[in-house]
């Protein structure tokens, strides 16, 4: 049995279930979102990733029908919803402060939109149930939101903006409140539930690593405009710009200028004195311009002698060692005073380590390990 | 030791200064009339001794109040026009604390101090102020003949009319204030909450923000009811001859008639009936404390 890869936004054929096109939205002078044009496309997980004040919010409240763009259209379904009001739209969105009303039950909260839909009472108790036993809370249907933990606070949010079967939902910081464990075991269940629903959620996030774990897209917003919108690991790997590449993850940046010495391969003049960097890249630069190597931390090997046959190798001082427990992260200044990290296994004892403070060491990584930006 | 003088103290407080004067007034309203001063008897001697104080005492002045049908009447009517008027301040209030509560941050304490503003001058000459706007020559009557909405002025002063416009007016803020802070404690997402799922401007009023600023509104109508039930200077002085209500009659029976033990008897059946309020009034505010913890 061979599954297919969801990617429907390489197939020309796939219609977007939403459709941004050229949304700009101002408050007063400032602009949040700068004519910005974005597909979505159903049973996705589509995480906008970025600092806060980029926009991302104000995006997300644009598709609950919260805000209203300046400038151009948003269409759902092929339908343009920018005039539907937010109690019209067959979307529905679970807060970041979770919003749930704390004068109803927990029961009472999952089967607050199904009553103002008008749905007949037997099939809202069907559906509550049937909620309930999704994010495994059927012990609590009759405290009050006050009255259970953060993370089964969450759950009850989740199951109130799900219960409506809304064609979107939508996610804002949805994991923000919980500590770091409750986080990554609820992540695994929101995607858990995204599959089981097929419903399209689109979450709004500021953590990098919550955005890779569960989005099958991850866009990465600066300023009111998308940077990047790519898969997770190509979000990681190949970073289309210096800001992506340092948003997502430890990276590090060597600027330089580019001279080609071979197909796709480029030497980079970075430093007076030293021998060029090589590096491969499908991008093409021209002579003499200028460019940025950004290297993954765990792409940079480092030993005490030179090691053979590296098409990159430079020594340095080892100025820091970060200590994580089953990686650490060296800190190594090159004698041009840039800082390179180099992140190594700890396969051994820490005692029996060897390289300490100090030391002079050698990194080295391959012409395929970094990506070359132009920006 | 410190800990037992901490709660002891506003005890001794409240015994000195609550329930002291209030078992001489219980004590007057046992006993009779007399033309004396003060003017009841009996009187406490050391002579006869404290049982053969007690036996002279009785409930007379009691049965009297259900004799005479003016008490229960008036009773009645203190009832009637406290409720109508905490009804009517709540209709008046709830609309204010709801635009203070939704108002730009910056303007609230200024609005808040226009609230509490009126406090600043003597409640008394406010309810002449308003006896002036309200008399058949008053500004009222001259602003609504000058615009010719009216041809002959209205009798609004000395009518029951009169006495819910000044209780309104008095009592407001008390309305206003615990609204107020219900509201602006009510988080916006609930709201936006409310509306995503499916409900309109006005479900999502009537299903959210009521029942979240019930206990606001609750505190809001004890603080108006218990006062306008027992109200003396609005209907006396508003209402005229025409308002019935118990803080009058108490007045009068002290004062005109100089029947002690029956204005006692009268203070007495009324702070019985305030105390039923005033417990479910406590018990709102308990309530309300164990939801936020």
């Amino acid at each position: 049995m061979t599954t297919a890869e969801f990617e429907p936004w390489d197939d020309p054929q796939e219609k977007p279930l939403i459709h941004f096109q050229n949304v700009t939205k101002r408050f007063g002078a400032f602009t949040a979102i700068d004519n910005l044009t974005i597909d979505i496309y159903e049973r996705e997980f589509y995480a906008l990733l970025g600092p806060s004040g980029c926009g991302k919010t104000t995006l997300m409240r644009m598709l609950a029908g919260f805000e209203t763009p300046t400038e151009g259209t948003i269409l759902l379904a092929d339908q343009d919803i920018v005039s539907v009001p937010p109690n019209k739209r067959a979307t529905n969105m679970m807060f970041q402060s979770y919003a749930l009303f704390p004068h109803l039950s927990i029961w009472e909260n999952i089967a607050f939109g199904l009553k103002r839909e008008g749905m007949p009472k037997p099939d809202i108790n069907n559906r509550v149930e049937e909620m309930l036993r999704l994010t495994r809370l059927e012990k609590f249907s009759n405290r009050k939101p006050h009255q259970i933990s953060g993370g089964q606070r969450q759950r009850v949010a989740l199951a109130r903006s799900l219960a409506k079967a809304p064609k979107l939902l939508l996610l804002d910081e949805p994991l923000g409140a919980l500590d770091k464990k409750l986080r990554q075991e609820t992540q695994f269940e929101l995607m858990d539930i995204q599959e089981k629903t097929g419903t399209t959620f689109v979450i709004v996030t500021h953590d990098q690593e919550e955005a890779m774990t569960v989005a099958s897209r991850v866009a990465v917003m600066d300023h009111g405009k998308i940077i990047q919108v790519a898969t997770p690991d190509r979000i990681y790997e190949t970073p289309n710009s210096v800001y992506v590449a340092d948003f997502i993850g430890d990276v590090n940046i060597i600027q330089g200028t580019t001279t080609a010495n071979g197909e796709d391969s480029y030497a980079i003049a970075w430093a007076e004195g030293r021998a060029p960097l090589t590096a491969n890249s499908n991008q093409p630069f021209s002579d003499g311009q200028e460019c940025h190597l950004a290297i993954r931390p765990e792409k940079v090997a480092i030993s005490t002698e030179r090691p053979e046959n590296a098409a990159n190798a430079v020594q340095g001082k080892i100025l820091d060692i970060a200590y994580l427990g089953n990686i650490s992260t060296y800190h190594v200044e090159l004698p041009s005073g840039v800082v390179v990290k180099a992140q190594a296994a700890n396969t051994r004892r820490i005692s029996r380590r060897s390289y300490t403070w100090e030391d002079t060491v050698w990194l080295s990584w391959t012409a395929t390990a970094g990506v070359l930006l132009a920006n | 030791m410190r800990r037992f003088f901490l709660i002891a103290t506003p005890y001794a407080w409240l015994l000195l200064l609550f329930l002291v004067p209030f078992a001489i007034v219980v004590k007057i309203s046992l006993s009779d009339t007399a033309l004396a001063i003060p003017p009841y008897t009996p009187k406490f001697s050391w002579v006869d001794g404290i049982w053969a104080y007690l036996s002279q005492l009785d409930f007379e002045n009691f049965i009297f109040l259900t004799e005479d049908d003016l008490y229960w009447k008036a009773y009645l009517s203190s009832f009637k026009i406290a409720t109508i008027s905490t009804a009517l301040t709540l209709m008046v209030g709830y609309p204010i604390a709801y635009a203070m509560a939704r108002a730009p941050s910056e303007w609230r304490p200024t609005l808040m101090m226009l609230v509490i503003l009126p406090f600043w001058t003597s409640f008394l000459i406010r309810v002449y102020a308003w006896m002036g706007i309200l008399s058949n020559e008053g500004y009222l009557n001259q602003l609504l003949l000058w615009s010719g909405i009216i041809d002959t002025p209205l009798t609004i002063l000395n009518t029951n009319t009169a006495v819910y416009i000044g209780i309104v007016y008095t009592y407001l803020p008390f309305m206003i204030l615990p609204i107020y802070s219900a509201l602006e404690r009510l988080d916006d997402s609930l709201i936006e909450a409310a509306e995503d799922l499916g409900c309109s401007r006005l479900t999502g009023f009537w299903l959210v923000t009521i029942p979240l600023s019930k206990t606001g509104i609750i505190a809001g109508c004890f603080l108006v009811f218990i006062p306008a039930l027992g109200e003396f200077v609005i209907p006396s002085l508003l209402g005229g001859s025409n308002s019935l209500m118990i803080g009058k009659v108490l007045w009068e029976e002290f004062f005109s008639n100089r029947d002690w033990p029956v204005a006692s008897a009268v203070a007495v059946i009324l702070l019985l009936l305030l105390v039923i309020p005033i417990v479910l009034f406590q018990r709102n505010q308990q309530k309300q404390q164990e939801a936020e913890q």
